[in-house]
């Protein structure tokens, strides 16, 4: 016979107003199994817990309920409690009498009524409870930061400070993002290389950090603190370890026209390169495609067609055969730090419901260039060393059009949501044309200014006072070039005039999208993604740096549109987020997972098709002499989640969810 | 609620019958909704027993007709709306079930009306009360569920 | 290939080349076109502008007939007509009060399932049959496309991808032989129906859209809209007046551009009904023609 102590919680006059808990326990008590009954004004409170641990000794109980308020509230409380007084803790269960009675009943009988009612059930239920053990899982203690941007780096840096390693994968042949191509950044106007710089050779040379460029994330198994990831190393065509650095392979290159990714195709480079000059790490790679070497490999010409860098290079560090290589590394957390991609205006568009803005030119009109492409125009190391020329003719342009919002607000034809920092770094840009060409005027074409944040407003209102920006509120229509200049027919709505200006130049900011190739890296990582490729959270409000996937979190614009501070603060909390997980030497967690019993499996897996979390595993069950005698399903109960979805599929019951088990809630059904 | 709803329930209670109903609930979002309609002090019908499940993708069909067995009028099903499980897609498993269930249900002899299949968010305190009240009143028009007692009476 | 032809009063009218030229180039493109009985006004302009019920029913009664006859397409050449009758259908389609209402007036079942055709849509599903069946290509004839206002706007009723800046006349266009030209105008507006009552204006805004077609190299502008065609042709010596130097640009219609590459006689395409002289374009077609081509040999007349 179960000996069960039942707990009636007045919750002050919160319960007892509307149920008679004397009633209740005294009702309770005397059913079959039920060793001990009480009720109590705070059941929560120290005395309150005293009695319940004071029962479970003397009455040598071997079940508890406490029916009081939603276990959401103090199912953890009461669970603590019976386990310090020596019962396993998920022996203890709850009966909802508060949220789900006496606060939305005023019938006090039928409220007495439903309490008894659903106390019972779970008395019915508790004497079905088994002891559990809470599941422990050691942590690997060693993070994979994935992309090296300036969120990448942050996140790296943080955590290889905190005393653990690191491993950073970035698919570029430098580190550095996007921000190692910007000229200045708002609202400080500081050079954003100068800056970052000094990070770059930081990780570098971090003997915690393990630096893979040239390098993709191929596979992902595993679960938080046991990740394996295989990484594809991309062949370089140059040896890391004996290159220097020194550069003498790109001077000998005799394909120097090709565009530079860097400049955003308005400089040029070698087909071996280092994509710029403050590159970590400094060694270069062979762009295959532009290679004259290759390209007559391709051919299939038997003479080899160039080799002029492996001459050239004085320790042997040219290996044109490098294949792609992979390597495995075990770690147990994840940071996905992807960064953007900016919208591309022309014609071609990735997905299918994006549409383009051909009227503008983009493409067409060598004059028309995007916000990234001014960015290399304004920075000194760009391709104009930092003097604004219009890529057609070399001229300085005297006026300048940007417009705002392209691809972004903008549902018909792009995305419907805001990129968030494109008002800001069009007041920047037009503060360093001014600065630079004291006589240009720029105009802007705006929708709103969204300039929120710490100096930020102060500075769009500095772009228009002081470097005396035109700020036109409107859209462009269309654009093309007549003669030397380009005409913008726009409208500024506020005079309900419609505009034409002649610009010499024209900036659009474009939107922020994700990474190509987002889906298959978030897929390789069971985690969620929304209808435009950016990274979901867990919740938006409290959970905004970790995924749906234990273990795996999330960091900088790959999860939204986000500036510079924002996706250093994201960063360092993904980083205090790993540290905290590899404070412990092993993970702990509720043993409320799903168990399958071999004898009874017959291995139809249709669990497997419907878990969700690829928690179900294959398990050959073999005789004494090694026969195989059938594959069953088995649970990794590392990253079962315990939704119980696999529990109601399986024909043969087999499938156990610990603490909502077929016996558990028959009996609650029975209880009815 | 609305009042009307309200005073239907208190003229059908008046009448005497009081339908016994079980409803299966998901933990993270029907539970959480029905624990907001408490914190909310949404009154409403007195006649729902709540079971709570993780997901309802653990629902077994089986509990439903066991619940009917064992003498339910009624029978809710509620858990997360489509694309926003907690296991990110039980309620798929669910509603699949549910569309096959509920032919097994005819079967059994139990009018498909006495059982209520809804989406209920954690925010939805409101919803839930409106679901609890709009089936205790139909399960109140369809009267008791005693084919099955019956038959059991019939075995004695 | 069978379709629904509703040619509206512009095609006996104003537009009568436009008509001619569409019959001229079915034979050979393989279009039979059934025009629908007893077919009514689009209500283009005066309807719509006055009564908005009434703009949809009228062209609602067209459909209407046209499901009757069993017609899953209809193809309405001019783009005013186009427009009401799929703006008709968008509207009915979105608004089950708007459907109650047009069934009452219509007095008989309309289940709103025509689907409507301008000619550009129709030509550039043909595109690759016009490329095969082009006998006399015009190699070297730049032509600018004028879409005009109602052809591609608004997106939510044509559906057109890229209604800022479309390219399917310039599919055509390339079918035929003939070279696209890249222009900034060709959505501006003409004018259209505003050609009596404000000329000025009209001759003004045609004049823009001329010498944007001109700078931009074109030999001739290639339209899909009698309106448009009837501004630019019918009011181009106006338009010379203020010009840098006097135009000489051939309006043609889509169908007529498809008719020369087919080696249509210029008779039967109506090239001899422009203000215009239409020289300037049948000279590549004279150029194109080689003894052997076609049994429609063309004539190289010129009638203008």
């Amino acid at each position: 016979m179960a000996r069960i102590g039942v707990f009636v919680c007045h919750c002050g006059e919160n319960i007892g107003r509307t149920v008679d808990c004397a009633r209740v326990a005294q009702a309770l008590g005397e059913l079959p199994g039920v060793a001990h009954a009480a009720d109590y004004k705070y059941m929560c409170s120290d005395p309150g817990q005293a009695l319940v641990k004071q029962a479970i000794v003397e009455k040598k109980l071997d079940g508890v309920v406490v029916a009081a308020c939603s276990p959401h509230m103090h199912e953890k409380t009461f669970r603590r409690t019976v386990s310090s007084a020596g019962l396993n803790p998920f022996l203890c269960e709850m009966a909802n009498i508060r949220e789900h009675c006496s606060w939305i009943h005023e019938d006090c009988e039928a409220a007495t009524v439903k309490a008894t009612d659903l106390a019972r059930f779970m008395i019915e239920k508790v004497k079905h409870n088994v002891p559990l053990q809470p599941i422990r899982i050691p942590i690997t203690r060693r993070a994979l930061v994935i992309g090296a941007g300036i969120s990448g780096i942050q996140a790296a840096l943080d955590i290889a400070d905190g005393g653990r390693d690191v491993v950073l994968v970035e698919k570029e042949p430098s580190i550095g993002g996007h921000m190692s191509q910007l000229s200045e950044t708002f609202p400080t106007l500081d050079c954003s290389q100068c800056i970052l710089t000094p990070r770059m050779v930081e990780v570098y040379q971090h003997p915690r950090i393990k630096l893979y460029s040239y390098s993709e994330v191929d596979a992902v198994e595993g679960y938080i603190g046991s990740f394996t990831v295989r990484i594809r190393r991309k062949a370089r065509s140059v040896d890391e370890s004996k290159c220097n650095g020194c550069g003498e392979c790109q001077k000998v290159c005799p394909n120097r026209k090709i565009p530079s990714e860097f400049d955003v195709g308005l400089g040029k480079r070698s087909a071996i390169y280092v994509p710029f000059p403050q590159a970590v790490p400094n060694i270069p790679v062979i762009d295959r495609e532009n290679c004259a070497l290759y390209k007559g490999r391709a051919r299939g010409a038997k003479k080899q067609a160039c080799g002029r860098c492996a001459e050239a290079c004085g320790r042997q560090a040219i290996d044109y055969d490098q294949q792609d290589s992979f390597v495995t590394e075990k770690v147990g957390a994840i940071i996905v730090a992807t960064g953007y991609q900016l919208y591309s205006i022309g014609k071609q568009q990735e997905a299918e419901n994006l549409k383009g803005y051909g009227e503008y030119g983009y493409g067409r009109i060598p004059d028309v260039i995007d916000g990234l492409q001014f960015e290399r125009l304004a920075s000194a190391s760009g391709p104009t060393s930092g003097k604004i020329l219009r890529p057609s003719d070399g001229k300085e342009p005297k006026t300048i059009a940007f417009l705002q919002c392209i691809g972004s607000r903008d549902p018909a034809k792009g995305m419907e949501y805001c990129s968030k920092i494109c008002c800001m770094y069009v007041a920047k840009h037009t503060m360093l044309y001014h600065h630079k060409v004291h006589d240009g005027k720029a105009v802007v074409f705006y929708m709103d200014i969204r300039a929120a944040g710490k100096g930020y407003d102060e500075f769009a209102r500095r772009a228009i006072e002081e470097s005396h920006a035109l700020y036109l509120r409107g859209r462009v229509s269309k654009m093309y070039r007549e003669g030397d200049v380009i005409k913008v027919f726009g409208v500024d709505t506020l005079s309900g005039e419609p505009v034409v200006i002649d610009a010499d130049m024209v900036v659009l900011a474009t939107a922020m999208r994700p990474q190509p190739g987002i889906e298959a890296l978030a897929q390789k990582l069971s985690i969620s993604y929304d209808g435009h490729g950016f990274i979901n959270e867990a919740h938006p409000k409290l959970r905004p740096v970790e995924t749906n996937t234990a273990g795996v979190f999330v960091a900088g614009a790959c999860q939204s549109p986000r500036d510079i501070p924002d996706s250093v603060a994201m960063a360092s909390a993904t980083a205090s987020k790993v540290l905290g997980l590899f404070s412990a030497e092993e993970l702990e967690r509720e043993p409320l997972v799903a168990h399958i019993d071999p004898a009874l499996c017959v291995g139809c897996f249709h669990c497997e098709r419907v878990c969700a979390y690829g928690a179900i595993e294959h398990k050959e069950i073999r005789d004494k002499n090694d026969n195989l005698i059938k594959i069953v399903a088995e649970v990794n109960s590392g990253v079962c989640q315990g939704c119980g979805t696999c529990q109601a599929t399986c024909p043969s019951k087999a499938d156990e969810l610990e603490g909502f088990t077929d016996q558990q809630i028959y009996a609650e059904i029975n209880a009815f | 609620m609305s009042s009307t709803t309200t005073s239907t329930i208190t003229a059908k209670a008046a009448q005497g019958f009081e339908p016994r109903i079980m409803a299966f609930v998901c933990n993270w979002c029907t539970y959480t909704g029905a624990d907001l309609a408490g914190t909310s002090r949404l009154h409403m019908a007195h006649n729902v027993r709540i079971v709570r499940l993780p997901c309802t993708g653990r629902i077994d069909p089986l509990f439903i007709i066991k619940a009917f067995e064992r003498g339910a009028d009624g029978v809710i099903v509620s858990g997360c709306h489509p694309a926003d499980c907690h296991y990110s897609v039980g309620n798929y498993h669910a509603r699949r079930r549910f569309a096959i269930g509920r032919g097994l249900l005819k079967f059994f002899g139990i009018d498909e009306r006495r059982l209520t299949f809804s989406w209920v968010s954690a925010s939805e305190g409101k919803k839930w009360a409106d679901v609890v009240n709009e089936t205790t009143a139909r399960i109140q028009g369809l009267g008791a569920f005693d084919a099955f007692r019956n038959l059991t009476e019939d075995w004695k | 290939m069978k379709i629904g032809f509703f040619p509206g009063c512009s095609l006996h009218g104003t537009g009568k080349e436009y008509g001619e030229s569409l019959q001229a180039i079915t034979v050979p493109l393989g279009i039979e076109l059934a025009e629908i009985r007893d077919w009514a006004c689009c209500g283009a302009t005066s309807a719509h502008a006055t009564n908005h019920l009434l703009g949809i029913a009228l062209p609602a009664r067209t459909l209407a007939q046209a499901e009757e006859e069993k017609h899953g397409e209809v193809l309405a050449p001019c783009a005013a007509c186009y427009s009401r009758l799929a703006a008709a259908r968008d509207e009915i389609a979105h608004d089950p009060t708007l459907a109650q209402r047009v069934n009452g007036i219509l007095g008989k079942p309309f289940a709103n399932s025509v689907a409507v055709l301008n000619i550009v849509d129709l030509l550039v599903k043909m595109a690759p049959v016009i490329k095969q069946k082009t006998t006399h290509p015009l190699t070297g004839m730049k032509v600018a496309s004028y879409y005009g206002c109602l052809l591609v706007r608004p997106p939510k009723v044509t559906n057109c991808a890229e209604f800022e800046s479309p390219q399917v006349m310039e599919e055509v266009v390339r079918a035929t032989g003939a070279t696209p030209v890249e222009w900034p105008k060709k959505l501006d507006c003409c004018g259209g129906g505003f050609s009596l009552s404000r000329s000025a204006s009209v001759v003004r805004l045609g004049r823009e859209i001329l010498e944007n077609a001109r700078s931009a190299g074109a030999d001739v502008l290639l339209v899909a809209c009698p309106m448009c065609q009837s501004n630019l042709d019918m009011r181009q010596q106006a338009m010379s007046r203020r010009s840098t130097k006097p135009f000489d640009m051939p309006i043609l219609y889509i169908t007529q551009l498809v008719g020369m590459a087919l080696g249509c006689d210029s008779k039967s395409l109506g090239l001899g009904r422009h203000f215009v002289s239409t020289a300037p374009a049948t000279k590549f077609m004279a150029a194109a023609s080689t003894p052997a081509a076609h049994t429609n040999q063309p004539t190289a007349t010129k009638e203008a």
